[in-house]
């Protein structure tokens, strides 16, 4: 009974398809725990970096908007605010202190700071070391912050207005299903609807 | 004082009908509407809320970017809902839909996740509508392998019956002559895309015909249905369970309570939980049900010559339980010790998946809401396992989307225009396999525990055993064979928590048999103890099969709601 295939198709779309990315969703996050490490403090400062995170990871480019014309700073707020567990907001806390920690070792100054290729360098270095930890991790061991950062910047990208309907194809009453259609390269992926 | 009552006629008493149908979901819609049309006044006790077709379906036309949290379950939410936090029902997009888990506690002697629907519609807002008919292979079942007990109903007696409810239902299928699985009265069929017509005739080739990939058969109108003109065909949004605007699949708001309403006989009363049947142990009838209305706590009778009990399997059981307790300690209907045992639903979580290389020039247009289906061929023409029974799978094959790995691109302008194009194919399915009945698993009256009405709540005692974990080696083996005979590389499976109640095809606890000393119900659904009252939603199913129960629910309704009124009339009721 009930949508079990919408269901695996929606957590398919939010989580990246991965079996593993779908029993973390849909399990929920594990249960409070009493520590008193902080949370984010999301003050416009920090939502416009996240905003300039996300836009290095998906970037405006001829063929689209990227990830800052989808507020993503904001989206990410929200959900780390509201969907996150205490475990998980704990390493997302770390994200913006740790890019900017980064920063500083590497170029001598913050992330705001650096150039559009210094940025791009920046991010492409933390996700393999992202990868590198994400590999070695045991049942229940926390993801690294950048591999929270990514998921956040593709899910609440491919998932807003500007990447549904100016990135991907939004057709939200296709009226019919066709099974084989024909495909050409560029043309775009169908977004959710 | 009946303020939540929406009366359709003022030509009888106010708490007096014909008959009574407790319960609005597929199978309390399908008696509403054969009952009506008969030509009996009838009111529907629904104990949840309203929900008006269409102008209810508030979420119905929003787009993913409406929703606060993308339709993503809060923290809030994992707290209010532990039960249903379980698995994917708990999300943000139809939370309304699934019944609170404070307000309706139960006790789990085992695990087991109840995931319900209480409001007018049930979880037909809800339900997956895959749509299968039963054939003898699963009606003999029992009492080929010596389980349970027989069901005293073999196709031939259903058959036509299955016409009927599909004909108004509207079933979209393909016809394929399968002797496991009966050819429905079809609306269209939906496609397979290419991929998976490719992978369908691998598999006929690989297993010599015995294994078949075909279209999923669902309660979904691909054409016009003249008898029911409040319904569009489906537009292919696959936005299903927010409540269907079109009319689309079949759903109690969009098919059988509009035609029960047409007859004028219909009232319908939601907030109201039926606590009781009333019983006259004189005359071995019930007199009516006792109802307490959800929001204002007050206590009502309402009385009827007949009593339809479509509350949904468990919470059906869980009114015979509290009824006629001064003639029977365990409830009505519980003098063969049947009731409440005997429960099962489908165990799921068995998948297997992999890569489909090429096809790189194919796509598809629209959300298909429906995927493939491989019937059952175990122990079936010649096939002999070491488990009982069989099982069936689900699947899809599809474009991968922007989760996916793009090469050597990890972030940047390249991997965002790569990830605005579809991926590589993938194709993937999950088995639902069939529980036997076993007198274990059962559900008794937790007279410890109360909900917020004051009423004793279910405790449920249900596991999966021997044959099951059994089958499920198998369900995990069969499907990485299948998966690579389709043609696809890379190929993985698992086995992942098959905990009973995830299928939400909860069924027995009152079985239909032959003999009154070892069944709950007769042939026709009536209860032994007081034929007056039918219990025709998933509690009466003798066994389980793997089909999805919703199709033969609609069709033992129907029938018995013929027999009914003809016993009725012959004044045997």
């Amino acid at each position: 009974m009930m949508n079990r295939r919408d269901a695996i198709a929606r957590v398919g779309l939010i989580m990246g398809g991965t079996v593993v990315g779908a029993e973390a969703f849909l399990s929920g996050c594990a249960p409070s725990g009493g520590s008193a490490a902080a949370a984010t403090t999301f003050t416009p400062a920090v939502v416009a970096m996240l905003d300039e995170v996300g836009e290095t990871i998906l970037p405006t480019t001829a063929k689209s908007p990227g990830a800052k014309a989808a507020k993503i700073g904001e989206f990410m707020k929200v959900i780390v605010t509201d969907c996150y567990d205490k475990a998980d907001q704990e390493v997302f806390a770390t994200a913006v202190p740790s890019i900017n920690a980064l920063a500083s070792e590497t170029y001598g100054k913050p992330f705001m700071d650096l150039a559009g290729d210094e940025r791009h360098a920046l991010l492409v270095t933390l996700d393999q070391s992202a990868r590198d930890h994400d590999g070695g991790l045991e049942d229940g061991d926390p993801a690294h912050y950048f591999t929270l950062v990514k998921q956040l910047t593709l899910w609440g990208f491919f998932t807003s207005e500007v990447g549904s309907t100016e990135g991907l194809r939004y057709l939200p009453v296709p009226g019919k299903y066709d099974g084989c259609t024909e495909y050409e390269d560029g043309d775009r992926a169908w977004a959710a609807i | 004082m009946n303020d939540h009552q929406q009366n359709n006629t003022t030509t009888m008493q106010e708490n007096e009908f014909d008959a009574i149908v407790v319960g609005s979901g597929i199978s309390g819609g399908w008696a509403a509407k054969e009952l009506c049309e008969k030509g009996l006044k009838v009111i529907v006790l629904e104990r949840g809320k309203d929900v008006k077709h269409v102008t209810d379906y508030k979420n119905a036309m929003k787009a993913p970017w409406e929703f606060p949290h993308r339709g993503s379950r809060t923290q809030k939410m994992i707290e209010d809902y532990p039960v249903l936090k379980r698995d994917y029902p708990l999300n943000e997009t139809n939370l309304d839909w699934w019944a609170s888990d404070k307000d309706s506690p139960y006790t789990e002697v085992k695990r087991f996740d109840w995931f319900r629907g209480y409001q007018v519609g049930g979880r037909s807002l809800l339900w997956g509508r895959q749509s299968y008919r039963w054939s003898d292979f699963d009606f003999e079942g029992n009492v080929r392998d010596g389980v349970g007990v027989d069901w005293p109903v073999r196709y031939k007696d259903i058959e036509s019956w299955y016409t009927y409810v599909e004909k108004f239902a509207g079933i979209s299928g393909s016809r394929e002559g399968l002797p496991q699985l009966p050819d429905s009265h079809f609306l269209p069929a939906m496609e397979l895309n290419c991929v998976e017509r490719d992978a369908s005739d691998r598999i006929k080739k690989a297993f010599g015909g015995k294994r078949s990939l075909i279209i999923g058969r669902v309660a979904h109108a691909t054409a016009a249905l003249a008898h029911s003109p409040g319904r569009g065909t489906c537009q292919f949004r696959n936005k299903c369970w927010l409540g269907c605007p079109y009319g689309g699949y079949f759903s109690t708001q969009a098919s059988t309570l509009p035609a029960a309403m047409a007859t004028g006989n219909l009232t319908i009363r939601p907030f109201s939980i039926v606590t009781r049947i009333l019983y006259d142990k004189d005359t071995k009838r019930a007199t009516g049900v006792e109802v307490l209305d959800a929001e204002t706590n007050q206590t009502y009778e309402y009385r009827s010559k007949i009593v339809f009990l479509n509350a949904s399997t468990l919470n059906s059981t869980w009114v015979l339980m509290n009824s006629a307790t001064d003639v029977w300690p365990d409830g009505l209907g519980s003098s063969s010790g049947q009731l409440g045992r005997n429960l099962m639903d489908h165990h799921l979580g068995v998948w297997a998946s992999g890569d489909v290389d090429g096809y790189a020039d194919q796509y598809y247009y629209g959300n298909r809401p429906n995927g493939f289906y491989i019937p059952r061929f175990r122990n079936l023409q010649g096939d002999k396992q070491e488990f009982l029974r069989g099982f069936g799978y689900q699947g899809a094959a599809s474009r991968t989307g922007w989760s996916r790995e793009v090469g050597e691109y990890s972030i940047g302008a390249e991997y965002k225009d790569a990830l605005l194009e579809p991926g590589p194919w993938r194709i993937g399915m999950g088995a639902f396999g069939e529980m036997l009945p076993d007198e274990r698993n059962r559900v008794t009256l937790d007279k410890t525990r109360q909900d917020k009405w004051g009423l004793n709540v279910l405790a449920i005692d249900c596991e999966l055993r021997e044959n099951e974990n059994l089958m499920r080696q198998d369900m995990l083996n069969a499907g990485l064979e299948i998966i690579e005979a389709s043609g696809a590389k890379n190929v993985t499976g698992g086995i992942g928590d098959g905990t009973p109640g995830r299928g939400i095809h909860e069924m027995g606890t009152a079985r239909m048999g032959h003999d009154p000393k070892t069944s709950v119900l007769n042939k026709w659904n009536q209860v032994w103890d007081a034929p007056n009252v039918f219990v025709t939603d998933g509690s009466f199913m003798t066994s389980a099969a793997c089909q999805n129960p919703s199709l033969t629910y609609m069709a033992f309704t129907a029938r018995a709601a013929d027999h009914a009124v003809s016993e009725l009339k012959k004044m045997n009721l």
